[in-house]
This record gives structure tokens, sequence and C-alpha cells, in this order.
């Protein structure tokens, strides 16, 4: 009897990870996104013009000085850049309060057939969160401060 | 004092490198006295560390800004709670704070057994002087709290104005207090795969240190959840980041140990897999740390990128070899004593939870890991979602749910027909009533309906098991009913304590499944303008406002809008919401300006209120979010706090032979008795 009861366990183990499996397999299929620079976006439209309108999720830096927000708070455009490509941003919804000039930022959302990024979330991530080192720091010789953004 | 604490660092890191040569060295011979060396340079890794960060608090408190720590995350007019906690606000210091509770940790381990374990104690000890080497090593070369500044500031640049929170200060503490207690079990797993004495002798040694884990960690997590809920202003609690996911991967893991390793206690099953959990549990805080201190995984909250968290890596792979050889050339000695006899047994419902356990682990640190293996496999960076998580997660939730209620129903080796019988009636009843009740109120969400179906019938399994406890008592010794439920809980600490933390999980799910009724609304209001809205209760709620207000505080100027707000009709008092820009002792800002949001807290549901903007100076933009049943959540992780308490508490009257560790030495006996 032991060997039964164990096989039997078995059968349902394999049932619970069987099932976390599937879970998981359809979930990451339906969920994914790319994650990519604003050169790697402008290279996958390049080849694929129906990439247009895909959801994904973009890693760059805002433009210092482009930020226009609509009084409400409730959206605002601005551009964003990985140093060689440039796309404008339009948002709806609440910026975080992190987000500002020259700040990292994830953006979710899909360019639309204008080339302007429909933005849908807007993470900011200050690459220096709590690290927020004085700017006059900067201009010391020993400071190591954020490097570019990875993505 | 500065000074003091700067060489302190050096010599304990010099400390630890000796503990660790030592105490192997005399495990390896059998020399004694080089293991008391070893255990003597472990309490003096502790000192220097405590030395070394008693000069850090005296550099923060005497804002000495010629440290570039202290000028990077503190200001002369930073309130005195906030300059404390700016200890382990920052990636070095919170480092320093890091070795000092492991090295704190790691002598009370070795004080507690220096009578004790003594064949396996030099290698635990060596073991802990290997964790406090690295991780003093990557303090001293990778993020040295004591680095200076060419010039010195006249102020300092100030505290990030989100970490100004009561549970940001105490948040990272009570998670280091976690993520550390793990390496302890680590150590005496790693002690007792050398010696080969895996037997319950490690056991009652490692179950405390890992309930110690398990309780830090859980508050930690709650209280992290609380701090993104009140800060951050997204109305919610958790969103499967990368790193609140790397402190929630070692609390799954050391939770199914701490079910497994009753099953060895009782049976002396699951050896292997006891030693592996302790293990992974371990590994995992070390990539949890990896991931919040290196940046290879986008996150909100993660720390700058910085070298650290290569050496973290380098460690995590190191470890991870180690212990794989040690168990794989142990295979014969972690044999299980027993075979599981029945499918409808105690264990099996044990072992089912550890799977479901493991599986949430796994997908999660799948989820999280995603980015790289997708970039590593196919070269592009694809992420997934908190949908991944919540649809994956859930289902295995609701069946770990399941279980918590099944579990303690049926009995060890093979239950009855008619046992099962008697147990299970009341506790389905009392999920069917829950559930037919909320039909009828109206609930139509399926996530919900099954939520709460399973949520009556764990209370009702856990009422049940109080009731019959209680009932015997009173029947046996006439006791009355208050005497008869303490005494009941006070002798049997772990299983009543363990039905505490159920009740305190049954709590969370019912909160977790209240947030599909979740409602928001946006407003512009001009003052004395108002907005309506309807709940999911089916209230009707008027926010009026009362204007805009300009103000200064202590180091912040503040922007606030306050509504007046009734519930159908009924007054239910002021809210307000606040813009802040800190500022120095100059009056020069410093971060970017912060909100502080207006909740307005009842145990039916929240109103949570942010102050987007003021598009002139009498018109304001807000945002209101209905957040049903959130005032659950931080119930739900009291109970589990405090059911954590009960469990840990040393029992009185065995006081003597379970806190002590001498409990461990029957189990020596029983060695020798074996033939080993």
């Amino acid at each position: 009897m032991p060997l039964k009861a164990r096989t039997k366990f078995l059968v349902g183990g394999v049932l619970v990870l069987g099932t976390a499996g599937y879970l998981m397999a359809s979930s990451i299929e339906e969920t994914s996104q790319f994650y990519l620079t604003p050169s790697e976006l402008s290279t996958k439209v390049a080849n694929n013009p129906r990439f247009v309108n895909t959801g994904v999720k973009i890693g760059a830096r805002v433009v210092s000085g482009t930020i226009v927000r609509d009084p409400s708070g409730r959206s605002l455009t601005f551009k964003m850049t990985d140093g060689a490509k440039t796309y404008d941003v339009a948002y709806r919804g609440i910026a975080p309060d992190t987000f500002t000039d020259g700040v990292d930022v994830v953006v979710e959302g899909r360019l639309d057939a204008s080339g302007t990024f429909q933005a849908t979330t807007l993470l900011a991530k200050c690459a220096s969160r709590y690290e927020n080192a004085p700017d006059k720091y900067k201009q010391t010789p020993g400071y190591q401060g954020a490097s570019a953004p990875r993505a | 004092m500065i000074l003091i604490g700067e060489l302190s660092i050096w010599v304990a890191l010099l400390m630890a490198a000796w503990t660790a040569t030592v105490s192997f060295a005399g495990g390896m011979q059998g020399r004694t006295y080089l293991v008391r060396s070893g255990e003597r340079a472990m309490y003096a890794t502790f000192g220097f560390t405590v030395l070394a960060s008693a000069g850090m608090l005296y550099a923060l408190f005497t804002h000495d800004f010629s440290i570039k720590f202290v000028a990077s995350h503190t200001s002369i007019n930073l309130p005195k709670a906030y300059t404390l906690s700016a200890f382990w606000a920052g990636q070095s210091g919170s480092m320093l704070f890091w070795c000092l509770i492991l090295t704190t940790y790691a002598a009370i381990a070795v004080a507690a057994n220096r009578k004790a374990n003594r064949a396996m104690m030099p290698w635990v000890t060596g073991t802990l002087g290997v964790v406090s080497l690295f991780f003093l090593m990557t303090m001293c070369f990778g993020a040295n709290p004591y680095e200076r500044l060419d010039w010195v500031p006249a102020d300092g640049r100030g505290m990030n104005p989100q970490l100004q929170n009561p549970g940001m200060a105490i948040h990272p503490p009570m998670l280091y207090l976690g993520l550390v207690a793990a390496a302890v079990p680590f150590a005496f797993a790693i002690g007792a795969l050398v010696t080969r004495q895996l037997d319950a002798a490690w056991l009652g040694s490692v179950r405390r240190w890992a309930l110690v884990s398990w309780f830090f960690l859980t508050i930690g997590i709650v209280l992290g959840m609380w701090w993104a809920y009140v800060e951050l202003g997204w109305a919610g609690y958790w969103a499967w980041d990368a790193v609140e996911n790397s402190s929630f991967l070692p609390w799954l893991t050391a939770t199914a140990f701490l079910h497994s390793i009753m099953i060895q206690e009782k049976r002396g099953m699951l050896r292997k897999w006891n030693v592996t959990l302790v293990v992974v549990t371990f590994l995992l805080t070390i990539l949890g740390t990896f991931i919040t201190r290196s940046g290879v995984i986008n996150s909100v909250h993660a720390f700058s990128q910085s070298p650290v968290g290569n050496w973290f890596l380098g460690f995590l792979i190191g470890a991870t070899a180690i212990t794989a050889y040690l168990v794989s050339t142990r295979l014969d000695d972690l044999q299980a004593k027993a075979e599981l006899e029945s499918m409808v047994s105690r264990e099996a419902a044990f072992l089912y939870n550890n799977l479901v356990l493991v599986g949430i682990c796994f997908a999660t640190l799948w989820g999280t890991l995603f980015p790289i293996l997708s970039e590593a496999v196919k070269g592009e960076k694809i992420e997934v979602g908190a949908p991944f998580f919540n649809q994956v997660n859930g289902p295995l939730g609701l069946l770990l749910l399941a279980l918590t209620g099944i579990g303690p129903l049926i009995a060890w080796r093979r239950a009855s027909i008619a046992n099962l019988r008697r147990q299970f009636v009341a506790p389905v009843a009392a999920g069917v009533v829950t559930v037919t009740v909320l039909f009828a109120l109206g609930m139509r969400e399926w996530y919900a309906l099954v939520s709460y179906l399973l949520a009556g019938f764990v209370l009702g399994t856990i009422v049940q098991e109080f009731v019959k406890g209680i009932g015997a008592r009173r029947r046996m010794y006439s006791e009355g009913l208050f005497q008869a439920s303490t005494r009941l809980i006070g002798r049997n600490r772990r299983r009543y304590g363990g039905y505490i933390v159920h009740f305190g999980v049954v709590v969370l799910f019912c909160a977790f499944a209240g947030l599909v009724y979740k409602k928001d609304i946006t407003a512009t209001l001009k003052t004395g303008e108002s907005v309506t809205a309807t709940d999911a209760y089916g209230s009707t709620w008027t926010f009026t406002s009362q204007g805009i207000s300009t103000f200064d505080e202590l180091n912040r100027n503040v922007v606030a809008v306050t509504l007046n707000i009734t519930r159908d009709g009924k007054p239910m008092g002021l809210l307000t919401s606040e813009k802040r820009q800190h500022v120095d002792s100059r009056g020069e800002p410093t971060f970017e300006p912060s909100t502080e949001v207006g909740i307005l807290e009842s145990p039916r549901q929240d109103v949570y209120m942010v102050f987007t903007g003021a598009i002139d100076k009498d018109t304001a933009a807000i945002h209101i979010n209905f957040n049903p049943l959130v005032w659950w959540v931080w119930f739900g992780g009291i109970m589990m706090a405090f059911g954590g308490i009960i469990v840990m508490w040393p029992q009185a009257q065995r006081a003597e032979r379970e806190s002590g560790y001498v409990a461990v030495m029957p189990a020596h006996s029983e060695l020798v008795a074996a033939g080993r």
C-alpha cells in the first residue's frame, strides 16, 4: 500500500504543478511585453510596420525642458530619448512625484501612426532614488553617479 | 569617535576572516582551542561592528557632512527620528546596518550553543564567519559608509521625503531582521551536512531561528505594503515589483519550511526537502539583496546601480555550488525514515501545502527574472507585468487557502471516513453559508465568491479547533471559559499560535478579494464646488472643496486641499491631501515635490484622496479611490505577527528543555543508539 499512496500523491503533485505551469505559460503569452529602448523601438518599427500599435514598455530618459503639463495634473507630454533616438510621448494619468526633467522613465503604451508614443503608465525611476547626491557633488572628481539608463 | 568607527569596520573584517579560518581549521582537526578562538573572534566581529555603527550614528547626529553618506541623506533641519533612520536610508549605511544585525545574530547563536551541539558548532561558527566576512568585505570595498567628500558642505541634502514616513523608518529594520536571520538556519544546515548530524539534532536550533526570520519578514512585508499605500499615492499596496517580490520569495520558502519541519519531527520524513528549504531560503535572501542592489532588474524601488551587485552574484553562485555538493554527497544520511501511508493524511496535506508554496515561489521568481532570462535566451528583454503574477498566484493562493483549512482537520498517517465526516461537516457548512449569504446580498464576482467560500471554510476549521480544545479542558479540568482558553493556547503555543496565524491569513485573503470592488473618480473642484460618487456598497458620497491653503513647516513648504465629506447626507469629516516641497535649512528646495495622500479609514473601505495638482490658487484637481476592506490587510498582518509571537514565546514549564537548545541532546543518544 505505501507505494500506492506515494503514487497517488505524485499524480496529485503533477496535477498541481501542471496547473501552475499551464497558468504560467498562458499568462506569459497574454501579459508579456517587449522592454525596449527608443532605438530598438525604431528598428522594430522600420523592420515591421505592423509593430506600430503593439503594446510595449520603453525605458528612456526625459529630455530636459520638454515636459508640458496640463494644469489639472492629469495629462502631460514630453520627449524621451536614449541619446540616439527621440520620441514624443503623450501620457494621460497622474505623473509620479519623482517625474521631472532628466529623470529615467519607464513608459508603457503604444506608438501611434503619427509617431507619438501614447503612454498608459508612467514610472519615474530616479536612477539614484535613495542616493540623491546634491548636484554640486557631481562636479567633484570622486563622484560616481548614475550611469545611462540600461534597458 | 568617527575615526574609531571607521577603523572598526576594517578590524571587524579581519576578525570575521579569523573566525572563518580558525573555526573551519578547528572543526577539521578537532582542536578545541582553535574552535574557542573562532568563537571569541565571532564575538569580536560583533563588538567592532557595534563600534562602527556607533561611529556612524555619532556622525549622523553631529552632522559631520564631510562624510558623503551623512551629507547625502541628512540635513540640519531633519527631524531626529529620521536622522536615526537615515542610518539605513542609503546603500552604504544600510550595508553597515545589515552587518550589525548579522553579527548580532551570529554572536547570539554562538553564545547560545557554547555548551551544546559541540561537534557541529565549529562549522556553524565558520559559516557565520564566512557570511559576515562577505558582507563586511562588500561594505568595505564596495560601499563604504565612511567615504569622505573632498569638501565639506554647509548643509546636507536631506532625506528623500518619501522615506520620511514612520512606516519607511521601521520597514527596513524589520525586513533586515527577517532576511538576515535566514543566515543562521543556513549555517546550522551546513554544520549538520558537514558533520552528517542530520537528525532532530539541528531541527531544534533551526526551527527557532526560522521562526524569527519568518516573523520579522512578515512584519517587514506588511509594513512595506502599508508604506507603499500611504506614501506612493497609487492607492494600492502591492504591485509585484521586483523588489517587493524579492522579500516575498524567502517568506514563501520559510513558510513552507515551518510546515514541513513538523512532518520531520512527527514522522522522520522529508529530511532532504527540509535541508533544501533552509538553504534555498537563505539563497533567496541573497538573491533578493542582489536584485535590490544591483539594478539588473528594472524596479521603481531599487537602489542605484552599483558594483555591489556583482559581489552578491558571486557569493550566490559560490554558496549554491557548495551546498549542492554537500547535499549530493550526503543523500544516504538524508534518507527518509517513513513513507507516506495515505493520500488522506495530514502529511499529504502538508506536502501539498509545500508544493503550492514552492509553486508560488517559483512562479514569482520566474516572473521576476523573466526579463533577464528572455534577454539571455532570445536576446530581447521581455517583461511580464502584474497581471501575470495575479493570474498565476491568484488560483494557487486559493488552493493554499483551501489547504490551510484541510490540513488541521485530517489525522496524521491515515484518516478514517468517520474522522473525515466528524471534522469536515461544520467547516464546510460555514463556507457554504458564507457564500450563500454573500450571493443573496448581490455578490457576483467569481473570484470574490470562491475566496469567501474558502475563507468561511478555514475560519470554520479554526473556530472548531478552538471550541473542541476549550470544551475538552472545561470538561477535564472544570475550568472557566477564560481560563480554559488562555491555558489551551498557553500549553499548546505552536498549535494554537499557528491557528491565529492562519486566522490572519484568512483575513488577508478576504481583504485581497475586496479589491475586485475598487472604484475611482477624478474631479476638478473650485472652492465650494462638490462632486458626487457611489461606492461598491451603494452609498452616495459627496466631496466639497474647502479650498487650497499654503503654509510652511519645519523642513517643507506645503500646498494642501481640504474636502468636506458626506456619505448619504451624513457628515464624515474633513480629508486633506498635501503637495510638499522639502527645503534645506537655507530654504532652498531639495528633491522633487512629494504628495501626501488623505485617507478616510474604516473597516468597510478606505476613501483615498490624492491632490494631483493646483490649476490656480482656487481650483484643485483631485483623484478619489474607494478601496474596500484595505483596513483588514493591516489587521490580518497584525494577527499573523501576534500568532507568530505566541508560537515563538518560550513555553514556561518546559522552558529549560526547549529554549536553551538542550532539547537537541536526546538526539545525540538516538544517534548513538543507531550505531553511527
